[in-house]
């Protein structure tokens, strides 16, 4: 009988890992799988509470600014260069809360792991490094992110929000976009003491980046000095990828080039996170 | 028999210093296979620095540290996959169940689901916390805590136990709970290495150990040994009406070996205690109590550095 011996060998592997003598090595795969495996256990204990702000609060976004302010646009100017106001809103909503959970997932928690329940500290004293740890929870995060963001786009669509299939493309931009706000936050916390630097990060970074990305309203109403800082926010290229995915007729050297800016910052948040990472937890 | 056969872990000239802080100052052991090695010392003597070390999370910053033969700056996760760790600070996440902390944990050494849940079964019977298998962490007893993290730090059948002041904080029921189980670990072939500044832990526990103060080894034996060469074989402990017990010691010069002067009592080292108590007697000073006990490794503490282990 064949018997497939990929599953024999993988077991007798595992097994050998708690016997006395040298240990076959975990693959990259299996250590950042193993820091996955504690967040899905995490995320099974608290996601009721975590639904509540990461979907009921998009659409509240949805309902007041798409549907009730977007009456009043369409009536008055026929909605925003010809696109129904919620069309033109709904891409935006759709980035703008990726950069939320990116906030929730990536201060306190990840605090915590370091302070407070020293879920970290536990990790590095096995065969997992600080690489391991940090590509694991992020992986974890932008999993968490992908969900959040189907669900909320599913609603959406519901209500009218998106005029084609291409708006599909909005998931993997909104989970850029998430990415390129909670890699580099994933640093920044791991170099604070308190939560305090979080409601600075709140209060005058995510909320105006929220309200002058060109979410609600293109960045051509806002004052001539104040268009260049959007256009170094990752939120702002989020927004505007986001759009130039949903709006039937890709305008993919746009699209590519707003990626190409999250990829950026994603990049540059992993240079800065491995950094404050190993400083913070191997001493 | 080469290094790393019967030496599991040997340290040469090992040093830890932060920014200009030196915490371990060039410190030399070896932990041998099977053995119960300890690091006594008060508080700052540089323990958890060198557990930390020995436990290959903390970078090495002077001499030469090898596990199983290997090197930590360049075998960590190797040789971490041969370790069990019980931190200082419990690391369970309190949210979560007994069982979940358990299987989270083989999980990161690479364990299947299967195999974490087999393990943690048995692992829970010895720990004695089987009925709190489904129950959350957080409201558990200290004591229980800690065993959760002694049977949490097994989960990969380590070869080398690292127990950084395993029983601190505890009362003493549960400390003997927790002593029972670390014998029981040691008469199974777990090598345990442990930091302790309770010197009845020491005495109970260790096999051999080193007596540490300011980041350097002062004394390294095994505790009989120990108190053996550093101290006298029974010790007679005088409480006197005064503020100042310094002021009595003139008066007991030459009654035993040597007089050490605390704060709250003196204490006069003698091989003979009940005959040194007699001799007080008859130079006519009259303490307010007396008594006369065997010597400890606290004894051997005073005699190295004149300082008391717990401040």
């Amino acid at each position: 009988m064949a018997v497939p011996t990929s599953r024999p060998t993988t077991a007798a592997r595992t097994d050998a890992r708690a016997r006395p003598g040298p240990r076959p090595a975990l693959s990259g795969a299996e250590r950042c799988l193993a820091v996955i495996d504690y967040l899905l256990v995490v995320y099974r204990r608290t996601w009721r509470g975590s639904i509540i702000e990461r979907f009921l609060s998009p659409v509240f976004f949805l309902l007041s600014m798409g549907v009730g302010l977007g009456a009043l646009v369409d009536r008055r100017s026929g909605g925003v260069g010809g696109v129904p106001y919620l069309e033109f809103v709904v891409p935006a909503i759709v980035a703008t809360q990726a950069m939320w959970v990116a906030m929730g997932e990536s201060t306190y928690q990840v605090l915590g792991y370091i302070k407070w329940n020293m879920a970290y500290h536990a990790m590095l004293a096995t065969p997992l490094g600080v690489r391991d740890v940090l590509v694991g929870h992020l992986l974890a995060v932008a999993g968490h992110m992908t969900v959040a963001t189907a669900i909320f786009m599913a609603v959406a669509a519901l209500f009218g929000g998106f005029s084609s299939w291409w708006a599909l493309l909005c998931l993997p931009v909104a989970v850029l976009t998430g990415m390129a706000f909670a890699v580099p936050i994933f640093a920044f916390t791991a170099r604070q003491e308190g939560d305090s630097g979080f409601n600075i990060l709140f209060r005058f970074v995510m909320t105006p980046l929220m309200l002058f990305s060109g979410t609600f309203f293109p960045v051509g109403q806002l004052p001539v000095w104040m268009q260049p800082v959007a256009w170094l926010t990752p939120l702002w290229h989020g927004v505007s990828a986001s759009r130039a995915a949903s709006s039937g007729d890709v305008d993919w050297p746009v699209l590519l080039g707003h990626v190409a800016v999250l990829a950026l910052f994603i990049g540059a948040g992993w240079w800065l996170a491995v950094r404050s990472f190993a400083a913070r937890l191997v001493r | 028999m080469s290094d790393g056969e019967t030496t599991l872990v040997r340290a040469r000239g090992l040093t830890k210093t932060f920014g200009g802080f030196t915490a371990v100052d060039g410190v030399d052991f070896a932990v041998t296979r099977g053995e119960c090695f300890g690091f006594l010392g008060p508080n700052g003597a540089g323990k958890s620095s060198t557990m930390r070390m020995v436990g290959c999370v903390s970078p090495v910053t002077g001499g030469e540290l090898r596990l199983f033969g290997l090197d930590p700056a360049t075998d960590g996760p190797a040789i971490r996959a041969r370790l069990g760790v019980v931190p200082q600070r419990d690391t369970l996440d309190e949210e979560l169940t007994v069982e979940e902390n358990l299987w989270i944990y083989g999980r990161y050494f690479g364990l299947s689901r299967r195999e974490v849940r087999e393990r943690a079964g048995e692992l829970l019977d010895f720990a004695q916390l089987t009925e709190r298998a489904g129950d959350k962490v957080e409201p558990l007893s200290g004591g229980m805590k800690r065993r959760l993290t002694i049977a949490r730090s097994l989960i990969n059948g380590p070869e080398i136990l690292l127990l950084d002041e395993p029983t601190t904080g505890l009362d003493p029921q549960a400390r003997h709970i927790l002593w029972d189980r670390l014998f029981r670990l040691k008469r199974s072939g777990v090598t345990l290495v442990l930091t302790t500044h309770y010197m009845d832990e020491a005495e109970q526990l260790c096999d051999r150990l080193v007596v540490m103060d300011h980041g350097r080894i002062v004394a390294e034996g095994s505790p009989q040994q120990l108190i053996k060469e550093y101290s006298s074989r029974e010790v007679l402990e005088l409480r006197f009406d005064t503020d100042e017990h310094g002021e009595w010691a003139p008066e007991l010069v030459g009654v035993g070996e040597r007089v050490e002067v605390l704060p709250d009592r003196l204490l006069v080292y003698a091989d003979d205690g009940d005959a040194a108590a007699s001799e007080v007697h008859r130079r006519g000073v009259e303490p307010l109590s007396s008594l006369v006990r065997r010597s400890t490794l606290e004894d051997v503490f005073l005699h190295l550095t004149g300082r008391s282990l717990v401040d």
